[in-house]
């Protein structure tokens, strides 16, 4: 058989290409493929399949060297999720993906969508969710538009997560200029499945249906639906909606619905409708099991009429799932679905024949072959040279970034700096999910250094969190990637947890720009460091490019998603200060390193100087000692130092628990020859604030891992304030004070939103999701 | 004893509400589904939270029209205990249950977060093991959970001790501070005149394990199961 154009379709015009995002060499390559001129519907299926989002043809050379293995992975790189074991015959399921650009033009249903996407990947994997987490970056809050995102995009999240009822448990949030018309959203979901319910996306078995599971297919969300829409149906339509909208409650049918599928033992595969919809579900699970797909649009539950073979393919509605099952199966798969009052239509089978073939009734409209149509996909080694900019930018001396008067007192410097955004709590938005149900949240939003998840009917619990310093990206790359898996560690190890595996999710600009893929390539490269260094490999992820808009490219934030393993629950070690009278021990060391920082961005509006060294052996070092100390009981508390530096982390573990405050006395004498900012405020890596009531024993066994340590004060009550001393200075901070700046001030800059007009204004969104 | 957890096709909270009878009271459990008639000999009725049918229209207003809700009607009727939870007190107020009704959070924000809940009324079964102005802290997680009723109403409310629950500061005290979601007279949870029927916005069944912040819910649990048992 061979495909044949549909009356209607429209020319296949070098211009109507062009308008599908293929250039003349793709095309080119396409027809060489088939080795004829490709229909309308061919053209739309690779058009969606070599873009960008669905190929990483430009990344994936790249991505290629990042580790992926450790005895423990059951699934890297290339299923809907990565699994990791976690002994008793458990695993865990988890992904991060973005949705930037959606969440750019509508942040309400940009960012609910992009939980629900996220949590179906994970529920595919045979896993049921049992967390959630959202690694968010925005510009200033200062700028309406931006508190209208903020605002949206919380809710939106909240809205989905909340109703499906899975709990949204950490994250990290940022604030940068940077991210002005680019807000990134990147949704990570965890599972947890045992081991012999895993199932993967990959058809199977000559003869076996194809069915179409869910809610069903409208013409939301169309690949290329921007573009001359009255050639594609007879509808009036100036414009279809490019964002689609979502529905929770479906989606909780679906992961019941899927869930009981998985377990029935009736279905071999089931994937997703994501990105590309049915083209992509069926295509890559047909490349998965290298077999033959035959589907027929007619028989696809739709919920508009009139919708031809393309918008069928390239729909992009949700909560839909492609699943195959065992042929003579297809009434027990329909009974599981109506019980949850879902549809499940048989669409096409698995064939013999070695061709991806859609049909309209007995119309073929499209037809490769093989599963070429996922393999051939052209890869892409763009060039990449650092920016001009950037190697300025790294080398200016910060130290000679002239003081502000009122920094004569470093009191006001650390107020300020609680009172960052990106800094500040973020309880005004982690009040809004729902972080409790399920019940096995340990450790919840702010509680710890990330998450804690207990797994029930074991002592066992898991720990999560996503970081990424993106200024640190900019200004090193290289350096910047290892950052952000080292403070991912370092962040899971405070909890008491050994890191395990990481998700990732690479936000970057053009990567057709030299200075764009230098940014990407170099920064893989570090990730890639770290994770050999730490022993977490990558279980799988998300690229997202083209975040940029004319003002240019948000900066590179190639977002980390940690999971962690804590062996006993009675090990989970909170951040905040527990018991006046403890010692406070610093482990690490500090330096006059002062670029990067956040007290350069926040004080200054200095985004300059080489960012904080990372020495991953010193952060392996690091995290073996602590892990030790934690397990013979010896920490009382542990947080790492991150954005503010040491001054920052000091008061974090004060105030942070807004209902148990405490005061400190510090005595930082020992590195009075440093700059007193840098010593302060500096974002030297590797260190972490314990405190315990057996300094003596901690400050061993960081000796015997060969890991700096020295007592630096004790944990003291509130009204005693936090009193930083350094040699001939004190620096006297009122715990009222800190706690207001600390915990007032995203508060009182959303109530600002209240009055805020939503401007919808093009020109400041671009970029895929 | 045996629990009976509803389970409508958008509860999220049942899984917790099972956890609550088996592993924490020792229990036996069966979640009965919305569209059957059949209690299965359940002697206690947990309408759990969640999101019924996915509480677009308003939280609750379509699961009172389930099948299983005639029966937990008449379960109520026969003086059998039923608890509704966050959105099981929801359903249970529009199905007519317990008086009054939840609307949106003052703040038009969805909270999630530990509140302190002082007990009002310990002639229900499921206070009947509490001490009057005991304070107990437990999680809400909620959008619709601010109470309201009308006046009449409010004066039998108050008149007749059905609060059950108000929320209350670090102190006990009944303050618009700790009334986060602007519930009428700080009103957390109510119980029928006859006292077998409660509903709640707090969440007791996520406060059974100091591990996870609070154990303050079993003293709900236990209550039930003193009350079946005596």
């Amino acid at each position: 058989m061979t495909a044949t154009p549909r009356s209607g379709d429209p020319v296949i015009t070098p211009a109507l290409v062009a308008e599908h995002g293929l250039t003349a060499d793709e095309f080119e390559r396409l027809r060489a493929m088939l080795d004829r001129e490709p229909t309308f519907t061919e053209l739309g299926i690779i058009s969606a399949l070599w873009s960008e989002h669905c190929s990483y043809k430009h990344s994936r050379p790249v991505l290629k060297t990042l580790p992926t293995q450790a005895p423990y992975v059951l699934q890297g790189p290339g299923e809907n999720a990565g699994v990791i074991s976690i002994g008793d015959g458990l695993a865990v399921a988890f992904k991060i993906e973005s949705h930037n650009h959606p969440s750019a033009v509508e942040p309400y249903q940009g960012a609910a969508t992009g939980v629900g996407g996220i949590l179906r990947d994970v529920f595919t994997m045979g896993a049921r969710p049992i967390a959630m987490l959202n690694s968010l970056r925005f510009g200033s809050l200062d700028t309406p538009r931006v508190r209208y995102l903020v605002g949206g995009v919380v809710k939106g999240i909240g809205d989905y997560g909340n109703c499906v009822g899975i709990p949204t448990v950490a994250g990290d949030v940022m604030f940068d200029a940077a991210y002005e018309g680019n807000p990134l959203v990147n949704a990570m979901c965890v599972g947890l499945l045992r081991e012999e319910d895993l199932i993967r996306a990959k058809a199977e078995g000559v003869g076996n249906p194809i069915i179409a599971v869910g809610a069903r297919t409208g013409r939301d969300g169309i690949h290329g639906a921007s573009f001359a829409s009255e050639d594609l149906s007879d509808s009036n339509e100036a414009k279809r909606p490019r964002v689609q909208v979502g529905d929770p409650f479906t989606e909780k049918l679906l992961l019941e619905a899927s869930l009981e599928l998985i377990t029935s033992g009736h279905i071999v595969a089931i994937q997703d409708m994501g990105a590309a919809g049915l083209t992509s579900s069926s295509a890559e699970m047909a490349e998965r099991g290298d077999v033959g797909v035959t589907i027929d649009t007619l028989k696809c539950p739709v919920r508009e009429t009139g919708m031809t073979p393309y918008e069928i393919l390239l729909s992009e509605s949700q909560e839909r799932m492609l699943v195959v099952a065992l042929k003579g199966h297809e009434d027990e798969v329909k009974k599981i679905l109506t019980k949850w009052d879902l549809t499940a239509e048989v669409i096409g089978e698995v064939i013999a024949d070695p061709v991806y073939r859609v049909t309209e009734g007995d119309h073929v409209v499209a037809e490769f072959p093989g599963t070429r149509l996922v393999t051939d996909c052209p890869q892409y080694h763009p060039e990449a040279h650092e920016a001009p900019e950037a190697v300025a930018r790294r080398a200016q001396d910060v130290h000679a970034v002239p003081e502000r008067p009122e920094e004569a007192n470093p009191a006001w410097t650390l107020e300020r700096l609680l009172e960052a955004p990106t800094i500040a709590s973020k309880r005004w938005i982690t009040t809004q999910y729902d972080s409790t149900v399920r019940t096995n949240t340990v450790a919840g939003p702010g509680a710890a250094d990330a998450a804690v998840i207990r797994i029930r009917g074991t002592r066992k619990a898991i720990a999560l969190k996503t970081d990424c310093n993106g200024r640190y990206v900019y200004l090193d790359p290289r350096v910047g990637g290892r950052t952000a898996v080292a403070e991912a560690a370092r962040n899971v190890a405070c909890t008491g947890a050994r890191p395990m595996a990481i998700t990732n999710c690479l936000n970057f600009g053009n990567p057709k720009k030299p200075e764009v893929f230098f940014q990407f390539r170099e920064a893989v490269f570090g990730m890639g460091d770290a994770c050999r260094a730490l022993g977490t490999p990558v279980t799988g992820g998300n690229v997202s490019l083209y975040n940029e808009n004319p003002q240019g490219a948000v900066y590179p934030t190639p977002t980390i998603g940690m999971v962690g393993l804590i062996d006993d629950v009675a090990h989970v070690t909170r951040s905040s200060f527990r018991t006046d009278g403890q010692s406070i021990v610093l482990l690490g060391d500090n330096t006059a390193e002062l670029g990067g920082s956040e007290y350069l961005a926040w004080i200054h509006g200095v985004v300059a100087g080489a960012p904080p060294a990372c020495d991953l052996e010193a952060e392996r070092r690091l995290i073996d000692a602590l892990l030790a100390a934690i397990r013979e009981g010896r920490v009382s508390s542990a947080h790492d130092c991150s954005e503010g530096g040491l001054a920052v982390a000091l008061a974090e573990c004060c105030i942070a628990d807004a209902a148990h405050p405490l005061g400190a006395q510090v005595d930082l004498t020992a590195w009075a020859a440093l700059p007193l900012r840098a010593l302060l405020f500096g974002e030297a890596q590797g260190r972490v604030v314990v405190s315990t009531s057996h300094p003596d024993a901690v400050v061993a066994i960081a000796a015997a891992h060969g890991v700096p340590a020295a007592v630096i004060g004790t944990v003291r009550s509130a009204s005693a304030g936090l009193v930083i001393t350094v040699g001939a200075r004190t620096i006297r901070s009122d715990t009222v004070r800190l706690s207001d700046a600390f915990h007032g001030a995203l508060p009182r800059a959303m109530k600002r939103a209240a009055a805020d007009v939503v401007v919808q204004d093009p020109a400041l969104v671009g970029g895929t999701r | 004893m045996k629990f009976g957890i509803v389970s409508f096709p958008g509860s999220n909270c049942d899984d917790d509400a099972v956890f609550a009878a088996t592993e924490t009271l020792g229990q036996p459990a069966v979640k009965l589904w919305h569209k059957s008639h059949d209690l299965e000999g359940s002697d206690v009725l947990i309408l759990p939270g969640g999101f019924s049918y996915g509480d677009y229209l308003r939280a609750g207003a379509i699961a009172r029209f389930s099948p299983i809700m005639q029966e937990v009607a008449a379960h109520a009727q026969r003086g059998g205990p039923v608890i509704g939870i966050c959105n099981g007190f929801q359903i249970a107020c529009e199905a007519g249950l317990l008086p009054g009704a939840l609307m949106r959070n003052a703040g038009l924000q969805f909270l999630s977060m530990p509140v302190t809940i002082r007990v009002e009324n310990i002639a229900s079964c499921w206070t009947s093991l509490c001490t009057e102005g005991q304070c107990l802290t437990m999680p809400i997680a909620h959008g619709e959970g601010r109470y309201t009723v009308d006046a009449a109403t409010l004066e039998r409310v108050e008149g007749e001790g059905l609060v059950v629950f108000r929320y209350v500061d670090a102190s006990g005290e009944a303050t618009d501070a700790a009334n986060v979601n602007g519930s009428l007279d700080n009103i957390a949870g109510v119980r029928n005149a006859a006292g077998n029927v409660v509903g709640l916005m707090p969440h007791p069944e996520r406060a059974l394990d100091s591990l996870l912040g609070s154990a303050d819910g079993r003293v709900l649990f236990e209550s039930v199961l003193a009350a079946v048992n005596a």
